[in-house]
């Protein structure tokens, strides 16, 4: 017999019942349309999934793993098994809308990877300032006033000089939060929120003042081509999504790595949380708690500014009125959906992306329920992910507090 | 000086230093003039462009209406985030409830027949409703599950978004004869008296009822704040969630009650932009307002009196910023980026101080929000 805890086992509970839920969508739902969708993984090669079959099949299954979690729980496997069952579900979600029909498998997430990155980029920039003790709101404010400029850099200039003023308006922009927050000691949150009405109006008041009139010099680029990475992008199927991307794909991994690194392996990282943990302590060990703030949401800004040039350089060619829709927001979730990790927000960011993907991939598809319901989707799960399986996550304990080096 | 001339003071001079960095902005994106070396004509539209801000807003009886309409609903929405700061809770969900509001109300407008007297009500209290059990929904995550009211607030907004779209194109909502996502008008007797309707049939004057719904409102929250046990156990939630239970307060179920009231406000606001305003709705009924009630809560420091004071000043300055986009080349965007400096401004005491050289203490201003935690 498994020696458990009630927290243990009230988990395997909730599991158990998310299998259940998943179970009857799978019967209810997928079963419901007859025909085989294609999946293309390459550009000649495809395989395909019958519909009904794959969702009898799935749903009989999950409803074994449901008995199996509400028994006793699967224990060290239930992790793996999750995430197994989660991506079989989702393949069971994608023959039943494509069902009859082909699409391209790959492509769909090749464009999830790519759209990850703002969302990747500006949740580091959150962690990185929150890590240190300021809550930072202001992330959308960031990306957007950031797209803008390096739009108008880009276009009269060069692609490299766009990214660096994107760069610079992060750092920007930090800087505000930062004198404001630490300096002056104003609540986070409203200059987080002042900044992001700032960007929003003054990014939609040049793009009509200035940009629309001078549409053809000062707002119109190319945007850059993807790079193959020699030998990893020939790995079947994985090298396409992975290896054949642009070099912002490459930097927001590279950032995730490095914060990661960074966070949990240097010196940097160490005082970094101990300042947005417990600053007084870091302080009386003669840590510069304010200096370390001040830099480490400099830091945060031009991180936040590269995922902000990602859309007129990385993909669009331009900027438009507030371009970044509420990413930076998406991106405030992913922060806290990953539990201030960097690794856990690029897990949130890649499925607001994924989200993103299939509704511009499977969109089109008739399949009987309401478009909207399948876009609101990703929302509900967010819901259902955050309330479930993560509850209360436990922030950096001094974010928000101002600190006085007396 | 007592407290609230020194906070008049100090609200006064950011709107002026905010009027200021504003100014500077206009006249250095006017690349036309500029690139001619016209700097005079750059200047006369700047004054151009104020003069209408001003115009349109206070300068006749019709802007003032337009004031008041722009103001009713962040007044609504803006008690709803600045009721839930009170409590602790960051409530971004304005839009949902809105949402949420604008349903309930536009659904008994048109299903009933029934003398005003008692329809008006009814469609209001079904908004109100509507409102306050969306608002819920992240009261009782948050206090079953302990998921974080930021993200639920921010998911259900485009949860509410999205089925308002389907909503409308059911036939339940849907118009007549129509193919986009917009819905039935509401009968005639739910509808919001116009607030001018003693000066005749002027139907330039848009003010309604739904402003005395607001004031309304307001009193309510500042009735509920200083009068009330709950009112007074959700400020003791929010100032210390820890120290109320510790005195016996039933923290989890005010962490619901408290986003149920806030959704509350909010769901009038849109029940009141259905019944008063636009007579139906439609996808777009809750714009931006949810968001900009997050700045309207800020700006009046979450209290009854300030938040009706930063709506009627941010209703003013869209009524305005309309006119002044009409006289001149200046988008109304704009407005935008003088709210978000006023509401800079307004948070830093010690910015203002510096700027226009003010002796003695900087006016304090409290925190909203404490950290993630809670």
């Amino acid at each position: 017999m498994m020696v458990v805890s009630a927290e243990q086992r009230k988990r395997a509970r909730s599991v158990g019942f998310a299998y259940l839920v998943l179970a009857v969508i799978c019967f209810g739902i997928f079963t419901r349309r007859a025909g085989s969708a294609g999946f293309k993984i390459s550009e000649t090669g495809q395989f395909s999934l019958p519909a009904q079959g794959f969702a009898w099949a799935l749903g009989i299954v999950l409803v074994a793993l449901a008995a199996a979690q509400l028994y006793r729980g699967l224990g060290k496997l239930s992790n793996i098994v999750l995430a197994l069952a989660t991506a079989a579900f989702f393949m069971s979600f994608l023959s039943w809308a494509a069902a009859g029909d082909s699409f391209s498998f790959v492509g769909m997430l090749q464009d999830t990877v790519s759209r990850s990155v703002p969302i990747t980029l500006g949740a580091i920039g959150g962690i990185l300032s929150e890590r240190s003790g300021v809550i930072n709101i202001s992330i959308e404010g960031m990306l957007l006033a950031a797209a803008c400029t390096s739009a108008i850099a880009a276009s009269l200039t060069n692609l490299w000089l766009g990214t660096l003023a994107g760069i610079l308006t992060g750092v920007a922009l930090a800087a505000v939060l930062a004198v404001l927050s630490i300096r002056y000691k104003v609540d986070q949150v409203i200059v987080g929120f002042a900044i992001n009405f700032f960007a929003l109006g003054i990014t939609s008041f040049i793009s009509f003042r200035v940009l629309v009139p001078n549409r053809d010099t000062m707002n119109n680029l190319l945007p850059v081509m993807p790079i193959e990475i020699p030998v990893l992008s020939d790995i079947p199927f994985f090298g396409q999504i992975f290896f054949v991307q642009t070099i912002f794909v490459y930097f927001s991994f590279a950032a995730v790595a490095l914060a990661t690194w960074g966070l949990y392996r240097t010196k940097w990282g160490l005082r970094t949380r101990a300042i947005g943990e417990y600053p007084k302590a870091a302080g009386t060990l003669g840590v510069d708690v304010n200096k370390l703030r001040y830099r480490n949401l400099l830091l945060a800004g031009a991180v936040a500014g590269v995922g902000g040039a990602w859309w007129p350089i990385g993909i669009v060619g331009r900027f438009d009125q507030n371009i970044t829709a509420g990413r930076g927001f998406i991106a405030l979730a992913a922060v806290i959906f990953g539990r201030w990790h960097p690794v856990g927000a690029l897990c949130g960011a890649l499925v607001f992306a994924l989200a993103e993907a299939v509704r511009l991939k499977i969109g089109n598809f008739d399949t009987g329920i309401p478009s909207e319901f399948l876009i609101m989707a990703p929302y509900v799960v967010t819901i259902i992910v955050v309330a479930g399986f993560i509850g209360a996550s436990r922030a950096p304990k001094a974010a928000g507090q101002p600190y006085d080096d007396q | 000086m007592n407290d609230t001339l020194k906070s008049l003071r100090f609200t006064l001079l950011a709107v002026v230093a905010a009027l200021f960095v504003s100014a500077f902005i206009i006249v250095i994106t006017d690349l036309e003039a500029l690139g001619d070396g016209n700097f005079g004509q750059a200047f006369r539209t700047l004054g151009t462009a104020y003069w209408g801000l001003f115009k349109g807003s206070f300068g006749s009886l019709r802007a003032i209406s337009n004031t008041i309409t722009g103001a009713t609903p962040l007044l609504l929405a803006g008690l709803a985030v600045s009721s839930a700061f009170k409590a602790g809770l960051f409530n971004i969900g304005a839009t949902g409830q809105m949402l949420a509001g604008a349903m309930g109300g536009l659904w008994v407008g048109f299903t009933f027949q029934l003398p005003a007297i008692v329809h008006v009500p009814l469609a209001l209290i079904a908004s109100a409703a509507a409102g306050a059990t969306f608002g819920a929904i992240p009261g009782v995550l948050k206090a079953r599950t302990g998921a974080h009211e930021v993200i639920t607030t921010i998911m259900l907004n485009s949860i509410a978004s999205f089925t308002v779209l389907w909503l409308l194109k059911t036939e339940l909502f849907k118009r007549e004869g129509r193919d986009d996502a917009i819905s039935k008008f509401v009968e005639e007797s739910a509808k919001l008296p116009k607030l001018f309707g003693f000066m005749g049939k002027r139907i330039d004057l848009l003010a309604h009822y739904g402003f005395l719904v607001a004031l309304l409102a307001t009193f309510v929250f500042w009735w509920l704040l200083r009068k009330t046990t709950l009112g007074f156990e959700m400020q003791a939630t929010g100032f210390n969630q820890e120290a109320a239970r510790y005195a016996g307060m039933r923290t989890k179920s005010l962490v619901v009650i408290s986003m149920a009231i806030a959704g509350a406000f909010a769901g009038l606001a849109g029940g009141s932009e259905v019944l008063g305003l636009y007579g139906y709705a439609s996808a777009t009924v809750a714009g931006d307002i949810g968001f900009d009630a997050i700045a309207v809560a800020l700006l009046g420091r979450s209290t009854p009196i300030g938040t009706l004071v930063a709506a009627l000043l941010f209703g003013a300055l869209q009524a305005g910023g309309r006119q002044m986009q009409v006289d001149t080349d200046v988008p109304i965007d704009l407005i935008i980026v003088l709210r978000a400096l006023i509401v800079m401004f307004i948070a830093a005491p010690l910015l203002v101080k510096a700027i226009f050289r003010i002796k003695g203490e900087a006016h304090a201003f409290g925190q909203t929000f404490r950290g993630w935690g809670g």
